[in-house]
């Protein structure tokens, strides 16, 4: 299918030949979905709400609920006012949200629509909310979109209501599943804190089966937890490109200090993750987690000889590949190649600098496509490929070994509801990791040294 | 608590676009633009267009706009490809900032030029998405430049999203296609091969099917059996060439009619191509569609062989049909798909394995197809267009559903309220035309209808009649 992609690299500054990104918008309805009884709104034309939703849907394979402005050619000629307002009267009445939470388009920040002064002018029913947050799709990528609707969480909803700082930890895990939200917040419970996680799309995007449909299913974050999030002392910020800017905006507004830490795949990333709460709030690493790492350091002594010096490429959103990169270094392997398709020079200086601290020369970039990627692969092979559902091309054309994580994954179910963040999540990626290594090696293996143990 | 809770009923302005059969006149307001704020399954000209033309397999897919667009149409037609496959990489011109503000005109320019240099494809199409209508760039000059430039086809597709739904899509998609068609034909006739004295007297164009798990193949082989070429399927693995011939035939025949009616009328018009309306979906469908395009061939020996195929075909699957019917009979379908011709057909074919359908809908059927589906559809039947889930989920529930049939959207909600499920859309993995289909489609219901899966969804239930009961062992 990619038999085609040119060995021979050269420079491309127009335009992009499969994407490893998708637009602001779709980030800012999943973090919208990780707030209780919240009804994401589009503002744009239908085809926006209606792919995201449908992006979101293959993902998660759970409905996903959102609204649109539905934008006509006289909407943007003369604005979305009113087709914002009517909306937002018809989302309330037929829907009943507790929350809308708006989000632009490209159309709507380029016909320069002004949400805040739109919204002046809007009657809000008693007892519920709007936020919005600006994600034009031409700026950033669905990482920046999600990032900027938990800022919109915080500017709306955070208040530093008393003079002393609570015992509380607030945690902004980033764009991740809901089996990573569960999973951080078991480990922030078993220290023995209650985290303000938000947004929480556990129990909305990975709702139990019951036989009914709801619009709104049992999770997601709660608003009057938000609100106290500014009296917590500590905001986790898990990812750089995810949650930083939200927790820089909670440390303005409220005064909670921020710890930036890596999203918590991988053992130091998860060692840090204990540490930060260890010291922040003088908690000892409880036993069962200590356990937890003891098994996973066991694992890890066990299969080492799989995985030294092995070649793996990655892609993906940046957090995300930034902490695994850390963990495929623990572990032994050379990340000769990274990629992300979110732009920002600061995922370049992160993973560079890990990989030229294990003396690894390899090729990292931030706003790459995958054409480019698949190149570096063709001109330097690996025994490995890491990334989401459209690596699949690229595996199939360069018969590589290929893990699927990260976001979207269309073609594989059940990643939703299991973690890769924390101890647990770095077993599972370790079995992922050496089930995709070692059944190569059992399918290409001669009879003669087809083994039975390895 | 049950949903619904959320809505209670469709508001005022819902009211005209849902229907019961028997209680009203058989009209329904469709094809109207969906109702701010609501969560419409919806989608927008961009998507009607690229999705008609998306399984042209040879062509470059140029989006010209942020990178959204491009990723969300990204190989998900699962139309097959006999031959290229550069329809499935993705490419965009990923449109930032600095181009909204000074216009992106010169980054289109350099993107085709870069592409056709590593491609050579035979032609670009390059879509134009919201934000290229709103700062103005110059489309069709931009292509025609590119086109002189690479003696190329580089075609512009009308496709701002905001500039009305999917079925002005298909009209654009249309469009295009009939640009590719007539350059074609105007190269045929400077060649000295004149109109009508060039057509193949027996070889049909067959619009309106995308070759969805190779569903176009089946049917191709059906003609080719029965003496009938089929000479460019609208889209379904076409390639630019391919397009170009279409002035060849003698007959159009279409079955997507609410992205190809278009096409049709504008190839009658202006080659004097007639075109019949068929459908491939169920038996009654199929055979009757084979019959009337061989009669319209009105070759006596064509006639002949349809009857045939049409007597073994149907020999083959109808105990296999009979079999699931027995086993089905009774069960209740609801619908909701894109287009009204599939819903038409879905009603007859779930008439063929005995299963009623108790709502049927679509989110850009016309209003004949409407009046068509309230004669078909049995009393009470709901009939409705662009549903919103709650809508959905309502009459689904009301109606006691076991089956929907639907697209990526719906499964989801079918599977919370523990109803069975078909994909009839871009995420079907068999062929649901024809014979064959017919059979792989009353196997999928069976599959999901009779899955044990559907034993365990209300896990309360199970709780409180104190477990399951397992046959007593003889001790």
């Amino acid at each position: 299918m990619l038999d085609s992609t040119p060995k021979e690299l050269k420079e491309r500054r127009f335009g992009v030949i499969n994407p490893a990104k998708t637009c602001q918008p779709l980030g800012a309805m999943y973090a919208a979905l990780g707030l209780h009884r919240c009804l994401p709104h589009s503002h744009g034309s239908q085809g926006c709400c209606s792919y995201h939703r449908m992006h979101l849907t293959r993902h998660f394979r759970d409905p996903i609920m959102a609204s649109t402005s539905s934008f006509t050619e006289g909407s943007s000629i003369f604005g979305g006012a009113a087709n914002l307002k009517t909306a937002i009267r018809n989302v309330f009445e037929i829907y009943n949200p507790d929350i809308v939470a708006i989000h632009t388009t490209c159309l709507s920040e380029t016909i320069g629509d002004d949400l805040p002064s739109f919204l002046g002018t809007i009657d809000i029913p008693a007892g519920k909310r709007i936020i919005h947050a600006n994600t034009p799709s031409y700026a950033g990528s669905h990482i920046t979109g999600f990032s900027s609707m938990t800022r919109a969480m915080v500017d709306y909803f955070a208040e530093a209501s008393l003079p002393e700082k609570k015992e509380q930890v607030n945690v902004l895990p980033g764009f991740v599943n809901p089996g990573d939200m569960r999973e951080i917040k078991r480990i922030v419970r078993t220290m023995g804190l209650e985290p303000i996680l938000f947004p929480d799309t556990a129990g909305v995007v990975d709702a139990p089966m019951t036989g009914q449909f709801s619009m709104y299913p049992e999770g997601g974050a709660r608003v009057e937890k938000i609100i106290d999030a500014g009296n917590s002392r500590y905001t986790l910020a898990l990812g750089l490109f995810a949650s930083s800017d939200p927790a820089m905006l909670l440390e303005r507004k409220c005064g909670v200090e921020e710890i930036l830490l890596k999203t918590p795949i991988g053992i130091k990333a998860t060692d840090n993750l204990l540490m930060a709460l260890r010291f922040g709030f003088l908690r000892e690493i409880s036993p069962e987690l200590a356990e937890e790492r003891g098994q996973l350091v066991d694992i890890m002594t066990d299969t080492h000889f799989h995985f030294h010096g092995k070649k793996v490429a990655l892609f993906g959103d940046p957090d995300i590949v930034s902490a695994l990169t850390e963990f495929l270094l623990s572990l032994g392997m050379q990340p000769v190649h990274v990629l992300t398709g979110t732009p920002g020079k600061a995922f370049e200086n992160e993973v560079g600098t890990m990989l030229e601290e294990a003396g690894i020369r390899g090729r990292v970039k931030a706003g790459g496509d995958l054409f480019e990627f698949h190149q570096w692969i063709k001109n330097e092979p690996v025994d490995l490929l890491i990334g989401n559902t459209y690596g699949k091309y690229i595996a199939r054309a360069e018969d590589i070994p290929f893990v699927r994580m990260g976001f979207p994954n269309l073609d594989r179910s059940v990643h939703s509801y299991l973690p890769v963040v924390g101890y647990k999540g770095a077993m599972r990626i370790i079995e992922m990791v050496s089930n995709a290594l070692l059944d190569r090696v059992d399918r290409d293996a001669l009879d003669e040294d087809f083994e039975l143990v390895m | 608590m049950r949903a619904g809770k959320e809505t209670g009923m469709p508001i005022a302005e819902r009211f005209e676009s849902i229907g019961r059969k028997g209680r009203q006149k058989k009209t329904l307001r469709c094809g109207a633009d969906s109702l701010a704020g609501s969560v419409s399954q919806r989608a927008c000209v961009y998507c009607g267009a690229r999705v008609v033309l998306n399984p042209v397999t040879d062509a470059v897919h140029l989006v010209h706009g942020p990178i959204g667009c491009a990723v969300y149409t990204w190989d998900i037609r699962g139309s097959l490809s006999s031959d290229a496959e550069l329809y499935r990489s993705s490419f965009s011109t990923d449109l930032k900032e600095r181009d909204v503000v000074f216009g992106g005109e010169e980054k289109l320019t350099r993107a085709i030029d870069q592409l056709v240099e590593k491609y050579h494809p035979p032609v670009v199409f390059v879509y134009s998405t919201c934000i290229v209508g709103v700062i103005g760039d110059d489309l069709e000059a931009v292509c025609k430049s590119a086109s002189r430039r690479h003696a190329i086809e580089v075609i512009p597709v009308e496709s701002t999203g905001f500039s009305g739904n999917k079925a002005d899509g298909y009209r654009a998609a249309c469009d295009v296609l009939m640009r590719v068609i007539a350059s074609g034909q105007r190269e045929r006739e400077e060649a000295g091969e004149s109109g009508s004295s060039s057509r193949d007297e027996l070889a049909i164009n067959y619009l309106g099917d995308f070759n969805l798990a190779g569903e176009a193949w089946i049917i191709r082989d059906y003609f080719r059996e029965i003496g009938i070429p089929v000479n460019t399927v609208f889209t379904g693995d076409s390639t630019y060439e391919s397009i170009r011939g279409a002035g060849r035939a003698r007959l159009n025949i279409m079955q997507c009619a609410g992205s190809m009616n278009y096409l049709a009328g504008k190839m009658e018009e202006q080659f004097g191509i007639p075109c019949l309306q068929v459908s491939f979906v169920g038996l009654t469908d199929t055979a009757d569609s084979l019959r009337r395009v061989a009669a319209f061939l009105g070759d006596e020996k064509i006639c002949w062989r349809a009857e045939e195929l049409i007597a073994r075909e149907s020999e083959k699957v109808k105990p296999l049909i009979r079999e699931y019917r027995r086993k089905m009979k009774g069960k209740k379908a609801a619908i909701y798909v894109g287009g009204g011709f599939k819903a038409i057909s879905l009603v007859r074919q779930f008439g063929e394995l005995g299963i009623d359908v108790v709502m049927v809908g679509t989110q850009t059927g016309r209003k004949e197809e409407y009046e068509t589906l309230f004669d078909l559809a049995s009393e009470g039947t709901v009939i409705l267009d662009d549903a919103n889930p709650s809508e959905l989920e309502k009459f689904m529930v009301e109606e006691g559903a076991d089956l929907l049939v639907g697209g990526v959207k719906e499964r989801p909600l079918a599977y919370k309220l523990g109803v069975a499920f078909i994909d009839h859309n871009h995420d079907r993995k068999h062929p649901l035309s024809g014979f064959t289909g017919a059979v792989n489609f009353a196997g999928e219901v069976y599959t999901t209808l009779f899955s044990p899966v559907w034993k365990f969804t209300r896990g309360g239930e199970v709780w409180e009649n104190g477990g399951y009961s397992y046959g007593r062992a003889s001790c």
